[in-house]
């Protein structure tokens, strides 16, 4: 198996010219760093903790906001803890959610150890077989690009490996403060009297 | 016909709104997953593991809806890292209802650590657990375990004690004959 070459920034950039107006979150980890380099904005959650978490967050997300896409932005080692989340989003079928794992092969954020892709583990296979209809993996430009354009039309659930390269992020790090970060979100997509007035 | 506490439960859930239950099943929730089920309003979500409703029900409330999460006693134990690091440091509303095992009366000795250890845990958490044996109480519990959570961004767990829900027996629930060997 071939050393996965796509720069995650680059991958990101590009993807990000798909957004619209997507609401995302960002898996622990570096797709945290990778989305606040690319496009910080409030309507992006910030995941510190939790790892396993993202697809499931995501899920409720989009159940909640059926007229906006939501994207969960995460990476091998954090879907694979929460593997078991894809045959959930399967069973839903939500048709404005849309999981991107950036693969790099390694748990980055505590020594680069290998994860089980680097022995051939296919997430998106996983995915697949959970029952998601719409599933790719994605090597070299082309393919992003050709991600790029299912993120903008769909069709979605949709859950796309980008096999990237295991070298550092850009280390731009988002507010920490849990309840900052939730708060912005709902404020962004709510409205501001709705964020705070919703019980 | 169904468990009074059941039907209580979910005429509160849409009292107050709840859009999504997430769930793993337990053999003392199935008359309130069947009823969320067969509602329109609400959207079950069967997941494959407990730890999924705590990013369910975070997700729901960032998107700007209220969900629930249900399971049983057992599968607290795989939501621990999810609260403490999701629910906790967020704030976000929590709110679960727990099925118990291990308490009175049960007959698996492997369902009586985790069952034993759920309310404590919980509290260790900073989730507000009531823990319930009447219909009566089941039902105050809920409907103020809702308001607590949803309008003081409280993380609160209603545990449902086998006193209520009664304990498992193997012979009549599960089996036509049962042998040892």
């Amino acid at each position: 198996m071939s050393e996965p070459q796509l720069n995650r920034a680059d991958v990101m950039r590009k993807l990000m010219t798909a957004r619209g107006d997507a609401l995302i979150i960002a898996g622990l980890g570096s797709p945290v760093w990778d989305i606040a380099s690319s496009d910080h904005k409030p309507e992006n959650f910030y995941l510190w903790g939790g790892m396993g978490c993202a697809v499931s967050m995501g899920l409720g997300c989009a159940m909640a906001q059926r007229g906006r896409n939501v994207w969960v932005v995460t990476g091998d080692g954090e879907a694979l803890m929460g593997v078991g989340s894809f045959a959930t989003v399967a069973a839903q079928r939500p048709s404005n959610l849309a999981v991107i794992v950036l693969d790099n092969e390694h748990y980055g954020e505590t020594g680069m150890q290998l994860t089980a892709t680097s022995h051939g583990t296919d997430i998106a296979g996983m995915a697949k077989s959970a029952g998601i209809p719409n599933t790719m993996v994605t090597t070299d430009d082309a393919g992003v690009d050709k991600l790029a354009a299912a993120l903008r039309s769909g069709p979605l659930p949709l859950v796309a490996v980008v096999k990237v390269a295991a070298t550092k992020p850009n280390l731009v790090l988002p507010p920490r403060d849990g309840v900052y970060l939730k708060n912005r979100f709902r404020q962004a997509v709510l409205g501001a009297t709705d964020a705070m007035h919703t019980g | 016909m169904a468990d009074a506490w059941t039907v209580e439960a979910h005429r509160l859930f849409k009292k107050h709104g709840i859009k999504t239950v997430g769930y793993v099943p337990d053999a003392g929730l199935t008359d309130l997953i069947n009823a969320c089920d067969a509602d329109n309003d609400i959207k079950a979500v069967v997941m494959t593991t407990e730890e999924e409703g705590i990013g369910l029900s975070s997700g729901a409330w960032l998107g700007g809806e209220k969900a629930a999460v249900l399971m049983q006693s057992s599968g607290v134990g795989n939501t621990i890292n999810a609260i403490a690091s999701i629910v906790t440091s967020c704030q976000f509303p929590l709110f679960m209802i727990v099925t118990m095992r291990g308490q009175y009366g049960e007959s698996n000795p492997w369902q009586i650590p985790m069952g034993q250890a759920t309310a404590p845990v919980l509290r260790s958490l900073g989730v507000r657990v009531y823990e319930v044996e009447t219909v009566e109480d089941a039902v105050g519990a809920i409907e103020n375990g809702l308001k607590m959570a949803f309008v003081s961004n409280a993380a609160v767990a209603v545990l449902i004690g086998q006193k209520l829900i009664g304990a498992k027996s193997f012979i009549a629930d599960v089996a036509e004959e049962v042998s040892h060997v």
